[in-house]
């Protein structure tokens, strides 16, 4: 199965998940502080700003990019509930 | 007591329409109010038009519209500002653009979700306006000022430049009511100004000091915000006030790259606390981290709320009790709301009986409070032993080298980091 490396910049870890793993359930095991709510893509609370390695994600749904345009996210935010990784290296600041 | 006042010019042509609530004692769950509140709204009349400076809470909308009357006719309100989408100010706004169907409604960009869901009238139009948007009113201009989360992310302030007044909204406001009306002329509401403060903003203090260097610029002469006294005497006293309230104080003692990790714990048998001692004597070792011990036992929470506002990192100890962590731990995780502690480092520990599941509750409970939680707590069932006491003391090294920045780099499975926390549970 392909893996993604996804490192948590603040908290200095690197895990290495398969692909398709959404962040939200990496961020929650490895203590993380990105915060949850409705873990639905609607609230918004779970963005997150990656800071290497968007090619390896999945693309923006319309339902995660319309949460984001509300939130005047910027281009290297995701929602983690929604944003999955595909492969390779992602950093995220975290 | 004075009675309810007809509108109030609070200058040339300005006047205050707001609504008087004396008989509020609780205000939106969490605030208490010894003399209710004020609902504040303002005309302010131009050359070429009228604005509406906010609304009021449906329940009074009829009080407001009475003073509107006073000083407008529908037909001639051009236009409608709301600082502030919260019920309590855009309870009598589909009413009143009903009644002045003309006007246009000026909001900031994060408000545009809320009045949606407020209103519930997908026909509705707005104007989105930042900081140094201007409307003409002829011979009145309103400027705007983006002032985010204080304390609602759309939260904004608006400027009579001809005037120098500001409409700040609930900035600086406070549930305060008196008909009088004028700071110079109510009772004394210096303790309203104060614990509305202490509830509403200071959990976002870092943007009330980005608000300030906005506001504090300016030539103030009136600062007429959205609840409590209109601040005509001495209005600069108020921001000041105010960075004096939002400004840390930590720093001052340790120096900006000094750490505070502060360990809090509470013992039946000693147990506990000795682990608090280790997690302390561990995070001792690391230069650049003051740390601080404390006895949950000894004191209310007050105190520490205030210490917790400017620390980096928080260790908690409580042992388990009927498969709970005790109350006094409780308390003071439940009292942090007024205080901002995302991306805190937190970490739990504890001696227990026959379960322990105290560490994992207060855990789950710090992620919840969005603080970091990266490194696993330490249990120990009943008296610690010797390799208990030294994983404690590594966990407080641990929590130090994060605080410090200090960390060792590592790299995991997902399988792994699933193994490590079932064999926690």
């Amino acid at each position: 199965m392909p893996k993604a490396n996804v490192t948590f910049e603040k908290l200095g870890v690197t895990v290495t998940v398969p692909a398709g793993t959404r962040l939200i359930e990496i961020s929650e095991k490895v203590g993380a502080s990105i915060t949850y709510g409705c873990r639905e893509g609607e609230c918004g609370t779970c963005i997150m700003r990656i800071i290497s390695g968007m090619e390896n994600m999945s693309e923006r749904s319309v339902l995660e990019d319309k949460v984001l345009q509300e939130n005047m996210a910027g281009r290297s935010d995701r929602l983690a509930c929604q944003a999955q990784v595909l492969g390779g290296d992602i950093t995220v600041k975290a | 007591m004075t009675p309810a006042p007809d509108a109030v010019e609070i200058a040339p042509s300005t006047h205050w329409i707001g609504a008087l609530d004396p008989a509020l004692r609780d205000f939106d769950i969490i605030l208490k109010t010894a003399n209710g509140t004020t609902y504040n709204a303002y005309c302010v009349r131009g050359d070429a038009g009228v604005a509406i400076i906010d609304t009021v809470k449906e329940s009074h909308a009829a009080e407001f519209f009475t003073r509107l009357e006073q000083v407008t006719r529908y037909d001639e309100i051009s236009t409608i500002v709301l600082n502030h989408l919260e019920p309590d100010h855009s309870g009598a706004l589909p009413e009143l653009m009903r009644r002045a169907p003309q006007a246009k409604l000026y909001i900031s960009a994060k408000a545009q979700l809320m009045l949606k869901a407020l209103v519930r009238n997908s026909e509705l139009n707005f104007n989105i306006v930042k900081t140094g948007d201007t409307v003409d009113l002829g011979g009145r201009t309103l400027r705007f000022f983006s002032t985010p989360f204080l304390h609602w992310p759309d939260t904004q302030c608006t400027l009579v430049e001809e005037q120098n007044i500001l409409f700040s909204g609930d900035v600086f406001g406070c549930h305060f009511c008196d008909a009088r009306l004028f700071n110079d002329r109510v009772g004394d509401f210096r303790f309203s100004f104060e614990y509305y403060y202490q509830h509403i903003m200071r959990p976002f203090r870092e943007h009330v000091l980005e608000a300030l260097e906005l506001l504090e610029p300016l030539t103030l002469k009136i600062i007429a915000p959205a609840h409590g006294p209109i601040l005509r005497e001495a209005p600069r006293s108020y921001l000041q006030r105010y960075r004096q309230l939002a400004t840390p104080l930590l720093h001052n003692e340790i120096g900006a790259d000094t750490k505070s990790l502060l360990v809090f714990y509470i013992s039946s048998y000693g147990n506990t606390a000795r682990m608090a001692q280790a997690v302390a004597d561990g995070a001792e070792t690391i230069a650049g981290v003051r740390v601080s011990l404390y006895d949950l036992q000894a004191a209310g929470d007050l105190p520490f709320v205030d210490l917790i506002e400017e620390a980096d990192g928080l260790a908690f100890g409580s042992p388990t009790i009927n498969g709970d962590a005790v109350k006094p731990v409780w308390d003071l995780l439940s009292s942090l709301a007024v205080i901002k502690v995302r991306d805190k480092l937190g970490a739990a520990f504890g001696s227990y009986g026959w379960s322990g599941e105290a560490i994992n509750m207060i855990e789950d409970r710090l992620r919840g409070l969005k603080l970091r939680v990266p490194i696993k707590g330490v249990r120990a069932k009943l008296i610690p032993t010797e390799e208990e006491l030294e994983r404690c003391y590594d966990l407080g090294k641990q929590l130090a080298q994060h605080l410090t920045g200090n960390i060792e780099r590592k790299t995991i499975s997902m399988s792994e980091l699933l193994a490590q926390e079932q064999s926690h549970a």
